[in-house]
Parts: structure tokens; sequence; C-alpha cells
């Protein structure tokens, strides 16, 4: 018959559709870095120990502005860290803890049950405290920037100076992948800026790619169980479609 | 008509229901024995796999409900509430939201097949109509689902598409306001959208039912468009179809699962990532891909309200689809000159598609204009016209002639196609 | 669907043996059956307590400000909690009491129901062991039924000092959290 013919025009439709969806990307101006990414791969991973050095960047560096209100400590068990490890971390910030007895609001160590500390009480002490610009929740940034991580990769690591002829305004930086080029915050990361325990050279680079795989596992923790989901869910419907397809030429043997 | 019903189910749990209630001789009736085309291609898959994606669409969404919380201060930490915490959060939500795109993936192709086949001629004109309500429905509440995760693509989304219908003079600014119930898109938006979004699929199995209802009234179309005339030419659609359904259906979960594991956001903006923030619009405001046609129609003329009109009358234009087209051929396997021009209705709403992506400007305002013109020159005048005109190729004598051709036109041997479930 | 028209044409040869047909059908529907099941399990598990609810922090709670004879709640793990300050006289009442009188006699004894050393404490689950409601009696001025303890005024239930039950409906004691003294003036209730 002419089956596979027509599945291959119904496979046809299904590209075209999903068409306009690649152009969009295609819109981006601005070359991004083009890092290897080893949690990118169809079946790939986190590097553990490259996310836990990234929160170590983050909660020393970043974590000077940016929240990440949607973490919380207990969550660092999807990089590692066991449960001792978590309590400890935890307990060296200090969170607001609730109302005491008398209706006042308490302070103290976080449990691994608190989320992040933010570094400021609201969006508009936030905003006031940053010049005028507001220090995106750093949750979710990976996913909600076209280009994800080489995105967060190349503003990290696009600061210098600007070409000849192109001016930056008072209270801003240069920088190669920021959109519009001038970026209120200032360099975050330099060579050195976070000493690392485990002996790794503490470049811009290492130290920038650190930080996105960290910021990568924030945005998308479900990842791991998601593709080895996955990979389970396929296998056993590429069997399903084998078998229903063998029993459908035996039912249709019949018909012709 | 009262009185019990007279049951053959030997099994007498099923008989009495049956002989109360006659579900099973329903189901029997209408999915077991019903006589159903024996030449269907795999395009006529997509309707069950349609009624696959609803079901998987209200089960994801039912348990979804249960830890959403549509408040606009709430609402997006609720949706990373199930994306991190509820066990298998991130499952069920990720699949309702491919889910969407799979469903206007299986729609669409469905409805294409009912255009290249001719499935919305007479007798069927009733169920094509049903089609495009169900098209409508699902249109609405994909729109409202959009808007629930409070996003910024889902509050602009919404700010934008609500307001196309202040284009309409005088009354527009009040349908604006009664169906913000405010002044802006906020808190009590998300809640009826809420309402309504968690509504519409349950109306939507309603139409539904009255589609498969009129089908099951005038039997299905097939490739050949033509009628069934003898029993020679269908098979009872258990097994036959039942099978042929679920090989479609593992491919069809296949790709699904592809996009649901491995992409989940591949078809999604990443602005919805960002909380809204009804202060700053995002640089790009597109539609989810589903409305890019509809978006670049809408876009297509500088007039606010004929770009309004035209949108929506290139849905609306579907309803009236049977007394356009004035061949009384329904296939174009045997109409050579649609044949040439249904590729290019393909490829218009395609790169109306990809104008919808891109902003409007340059060739994209060319290419949305070519796009909306031929569009609409299909069906109002193309279609009208070419039936006039078009020489059809002759028409086989029967389903089973075409099909069975090898074994001669003549009546089968007895048993053959007949009684096909008596041979071994 | 429709199974009696499936057997006809499921492809038994002439004398009725199962045939490779059969088998493999067969298959197909069993893998079916398992896709369906694994399929509802992440449904049914998304109804579970969710990682948040079950992360939920112990609760600190400062005794100073409970006067004898009175009790407080607090909440832990959105349930009531009662911590009430016991007087002498109560205490002694309430080690005095004997298996053999009460309806429920796992825990039955006071010591078993209270930290040693701070037998004037006595923490317990709010919850009315007969169908849920939140008995009274925290305050002296509250109804605290027969035995001085806490009277559920949903349908009687009463229980003295120990929370113990000593007249129904109710059929069991008001049970213990888990807590600790984390100073003598402090309990961590978790």
């Amino acid at each position: 018959m002419r089956s596979p013919r027509s599945l291959l025009g119904g496979l046809l439709a299904v590209l075209c559709l999903a068409g306009p969806i690649s152009a969009r990307a295609a819109e981006e101006h601005i070359p991004l870095p083009n890092e290897h990414w080893s949690f990118e791969s169809a079946l790939g991973g986190f590097d553990l120990a490259s996310a836990q050095r990234g929160f170590q960047v983050y909660s020393q560096v970043c974590a000077n502005c940016h929240s990440m209100k949607f973490l919380h400590y207990r969550d660092l068990s999807g990089i590692g860290l066991n449960a001792e490890q978590i309590k400890a971390v935890a307990a060296t910030f200090t969170v607001p803890l609730g109302l005491n007895d008398e209706g006042q609001p308490v302070e103290g160590p976080a449990l691994p049950s608190s989320r992040f500390r933010s570094p400021f009480p609201n969006d508009k002490a936030a905003t006031a405290a940053n010049n005028g610009a507001l220090p995106p929740d750093l949750s979710l940034i990976v996913n909600a920037r076209e280009g994800g991580p080489n995105y967060v990769f190349g503003v990290l690591t696009g600061y210098g100076n600007p070409p000849a002829g192109v001016a930056v305004a008072e209270g801003t930086y240069y920088n190669r992948v920021f959109p519009g080029h001038q970026i209120k915050m200032p360099q975050p990361l330099q060579d050195g800026t976070v000493t690392y325990t485990d002996g790794t050279p503490n470049t811009l680079n290492q130290q920038a790619r650190d930080v996105v795989t960290f910021l990568y596992w924030a945005a998308n923790p479900e990842m791991v169980e998601r593709k080895a989901m996955g990979v389970k869910a396929v296998l056993f419907l590429v069997f399903m479609t084998g078998l229903t397809y063998v029993v459908k030429k035996k039912v249709w043997a019949d018909a012709h | 008509m009262a009185g019990l019903h007279k049951s053959d189910f030997a099994n007498p749990v099923i008989n009495w229901i049956d002989t109360r209630l006659p579900v099973f001789t329903m189901m029997q009736k209408e999915y077991g024995v019903f006589p159903t085309p024996r030449n269907f291609n795999y395009f006529w898959n997509f309707g069950a796999l349609a009624m696959v994606n609803l079901v998987i669409m209200i089960a994801t969404g039912i348990f979804l409900a249960m830890n959403y919380q549509p408040n606009t201060e709430l609402a997006f930490a609720s949706v990373q509430h199930i994306m991190r915490d509820v066990n298998f959060g991130w499952l069920l939500r990720y699949v309702h939201q491919n889910g969407a795109s799979m469903f206007f993936i299986v729609t669409y192709v469905h409805i294409a097949r009912g255009l290249y086949y001719g499935s919305y001629k007479s007798p069927r004109e009733l169920l094509w109509i049903f089609g495009v309500v169900i098209l409508l429905l699902m249109m609405a509440t994909a729109f409202m689902g959009y808007v629930l995760p409070w996003g910024q693509m889902s509050y602009w989304g919404a700010t934008v598409i609500t307001n196309l219908f202040s284009a309409f003079p005088w009354i527009g600014p009040k349908i604006v306001t009664l169906l913000w119930g405010g002044f802006s898109v906020d808190q009590p938006t998300l809640n009826r959208f809420f309402s309504l979004h968690y509504l519409l699929p349950f109306v939507l199995v309603a139409v539904i039912f009255l589609h498969i209802a009129a089908l099951h009234i005038t039997g299905s179309n097939n490739p050949l468009g033509i009628d069934v005339k003898t029993p020679q030419d269908t098979l009872p659609f258990h097994p036959y179809y039942t099978i042929k359904d679920s090989v479609g259906i593992c491919v069809y979960l296949i790709v699904f699962a592809i996009l649901v594991f491995f992409a989940p956001n591949y078809l999604g903006d990443p602005n919805n990532f960002i909380e809204a923030n009804p202060l700053v619009t995002p640089a790009d405001i597109v539609p989810e891909w589903y409305f890019l046609p509809f978006y670049a129609i809408l876009r297509s003329v500088p007039d606010k309200l004929l770009g309004v009109c035209l949108m929506f009358g290139s849905i609306l234009v579907l309803f009236v689809l049977p007394w356009l087209d004035t061949s009384p051929v329904r296939s174009a396997r045997f109409r050579p000159i649609y044949r040439l021009f249904f590729p290019l209705l393909i490829i218009s709403v395609v790169v109306l598609g990809m104008c919808g992506a891109h902003k409007p400007e340059g060739i994209w305002v060319t290419l949305s204009r070519l796009g909306t013109f031929y569009y609409f020159f299909h069906f109002l005048v193309l279609l009208p016209v070419l039936g006039k005109l078009e020489k059809p190729l002759p028409l086989p004598e029967s389903i089973s002639q075409a099909v069975l051709g090898g074994r001669g036109g003549g009546p089968l041997p007895s048993g053959a196609a007949a009684k096909p479930m008596e041979k071994a | 669907m429709a199974d009696t028209h499936g057997a006809a044409v499921s492809g038994h040869g002439p004398g009725g043996e199962v045939t490779k047909r059969d088998m493999i059908k067969l298959v197909a529907t069993a893998g079916a059956a398992i896709g369906v099941g694994a399929l509802a399990w992440p449904f049914i598990d998304s109804m579970n307590p969710s990682a948040d609810v079950l992360a939920l922090s112990s609760v600190e709670t400062d005794l100073k400000p409970i006067a004898e004879g009175s009790g407080i709640t607090v909440v832990w793990q959105g349930k009531p909690i009662f911590v009430r300050n016991r007087t002498p006289a109560e205490i002694k009442e309430a080690q005095a009491v004997q298996l053999s009188q009460l309806i429920d006699r796992t825990d039955g004894l006071d010591k078993q129901r209270v930290k040693a050393g701070h037998e004037q404490w006595i923490v317990l689950i709010g919850i009315c062991t007969h169908l849920g409601c939140v008995p009274l009696g925290n305050k002296p001025s509250d109804p605290r039924g027969e035995y001085g303890g806490w009277f559920c005024p949903c349908h009687g239930s009463q229980y003295d000092t120990s929370g113990r039950v000593r007249h129904g409906p109710a059929p069991l004691n008001l049970p213990v959290p888990p807590y600790a003294f984390t100073s003598d003036t402090k309990i961590k209730i978790g």
C-alpha cells in the first residue's frame, strides 16, 4: 500500500510546523561563545564537582546581589551534597525564620528546608541598591535567556574595553554579549576571584563554566531523572511499536 | 421505546447491565463491528491520536490543578513548586505543556487530511462544522492555558490577544474591559482564565462526542473519496482499525516522549521563565507556534480592524468550506488541478507561520501578504471556480475493486472480504 | 473493547489450538497494560506529600510564658500540638492511674508520656482520636471533662491530664509527637 509514503508525509508536516521555531532562533545577531556542556547532549548529566564549585561562586560572588528564590538548601542534594553537608552549608547563612511568639521577625541560621538567602528584602530595595537596575533572580536564568548556558557564560566572560568609537554611558560597563553592549552589572568574575578548595585553577573561564553549570542545574534540577526516564520510555515505546506493527501485519493478512 | 434490551452477551454481568442499559451493545456496534472503509491510510490515525491527546491533557491538567494557584502573586511560584517539589510534578507539567503542541500538530494534520481527501463534502458537512467548532474551542483553551503560568509571555500574550477585540468600533473597548474584569490583565483575568481553562476541555468532550456521532451516521470518508457500496468495501473497526490505530499511537507517543524527556522547552519561549511584569514588555512578543500563521495574517495589513477581521475570517471561512468547494469529487487523488494547488495552501500556511515568528519588516511583510492572499484566494476563489472547470479523473467503481484489484473487479470469493473474521 | 468479537478473529486454528498469533497478541496486550500501569504511578504519587512538605522544619517552642495549670497550642506539620504545664496535683493524679482503668493501655503510664525530669510538661498531638476534632481544655476556663484534661466538643470524648482517653467514643490516647528539650524552658517538636 502507500503507508510508508503517508508516514513520511506526516513526518514532513511535523517538520514544517517546527520550522518557524528554528527560524526564530536564527534572529540572534550577537555571536555567542560555543562552549561544550555535558548537560546539553541528549543523555548527558552534570559535572557535579563543577556544579559544587559553581555553588561556591554563586554564594561568594553572585549572591551579594542576585537572589535564587526558588531554591532551598535541601535541593543541594541534587549536586551531590549529603544531608550532613547540606545542614552545615545551610547553617552558614542567616535567613529570616518567621515570627517569634511576640510577633517580631526573627533571623537565624538557615535549615535545610530554608529557601536560599535573598540579598535584599524585596525587588524595590534591590533596585534602589543597584543603581536603578534590578539584579534578576537566578533560579531560572539559564532557561530565561535565548542561548541559555552559552549566553550566561558569554555575559560573564564578555567584559572588556569598548571598541574604538563606542561610548559607554556613566554607570554602565561594556559587554560583548549583553544586548545593547551596556550592562549595569560591574564585571563580577576575574581570574582568581574565588579560591577553590579542590585545587582547580580559578581562571575566569573556569569560574564562569562552574557557575553556569550550577545555574543550569538550578533551573533544571529534574534533568538527570528526566533523561533516564526518557531512555526507558522511548525504548519501551519502540518495542511496543514493533510489536503492534507485527500484530497489525498479521491481523491485516486476512484482508488483502 | 420502553422495555429491556435483549442482550446477546454471554457474560452474565455484562448481560445484566446491557439488558438495562445497552452500552456494551452500543460499543460493539460503533467500535466493534462498525463497518469501516478498508482502504484507510495512516492519515486516518490522527482522529484517534487527537482523542488520546485530549485524554492525556485532561488527566495531567486535573492533577496539575491540584497544585496550581490562580493568583497573580502565587501562580509563577506554584508552577515552580510543581516543577521542583511535587512528586513527578515536572513530568505532569512537561507532558501538559508539550501535549498542547502535540495536540495542535495532530489536529492540523487531521484537518489537512480532511482538506486533501474532501472529507468536508456532502454528506459530512455537519461533521466538518463540529470539527471547526472543536478547533476554535481548542484555540481558546490553549490560549487561556498559556496565561496560567504567569510568565512574561503569558502576560503579554494575554494582553495582546484580548486587545484584539478593541479593534471593533464602540463595543470593542467594553468587551476588552469585560474580558479583563478590570483595566488591565490582572488577578480577575487570571482567575477567570483558570476557571474557563478547566471548563472548556469538557465542553470539547461534548462537541467531540457530536463530531463522532455525526461520523458514525455518515460513515468515514476514505482516500478514494467514493462511497461505500457493498460490504466488501468495509472491514469491522475491531480488530483491523483498533490495531492500526495502536501502531499510530505508539509512533505518536515516541515523538511525544522525545519532546517531553529530551527537549521539553524546545517549543517554548525563554521569556516565560521570567515572572509576569506589567511594566516591562519583552523585546519580541510571539505567540506559541500553533498560532503563528493566524498572527501573521493579523499583522499582514496595516489596518487594525481589517487585520482582526481577516484573522477571525481565516477560521470562519472553514465553516462555509463545504459550500465553497463546488467539485462533486471528494478525493484530490482524482482532481489533477486541485492536487497541484493543495501544496500551495500548505506552503502558504507554513510561510505565514514563519512570518508570524519574525518582526513584521522587510521581506516578511511581503511574504505575509502573499500568504494571506493565497490563503483566502484558495478558499474563496479557487475552490468555487475549480469545481466548475476541472475535469476529474475517472473514479474507481468501488473501494474493493480499487484495493483488491489484483483479484479482479468482480465479486470476491465468499469469505475473502465479507467475512474476513472467519478466516484463519 | 468488544472482546467477544476479538475472540472470534484472534486466529485460533481450526482445531482451536493456540497459535503464534495469539501469543504475540497476548504480549502486545500485556505490554500496553504495563505501559498504562506505569503511567498511572506518577499521577498517584503526585498526590503524596511533596518535597517541601516532607522537609518541613521542626518547631521550637518557648515554655516560659505557659502558666501552671494552662496550656498552649502550637502548630507542627499543620497539626495542633498541645503543650500544657501541669500542676503538682495533676501530676500526682496522672501518675496514680492504673492501666486497668484505661481504655487504651499502650503507652498508658504517665511516665511513658512525659520526658523524665520534666514531668510538669505534657506535649500531645491535639486531635481527638475519634473523628479528628480538636478537644478543648488548654485554658483553665475551658470545659475539661470529668478527668481534668481535655474534652472533645464533637462527641464528648474525655481525656485526662496525661492525654489518655478515659471516656469514649474515642478509642485511643492522644499521641505524643516526637520532641526534645533543648533547654529547661525550650522544646523542639519534630
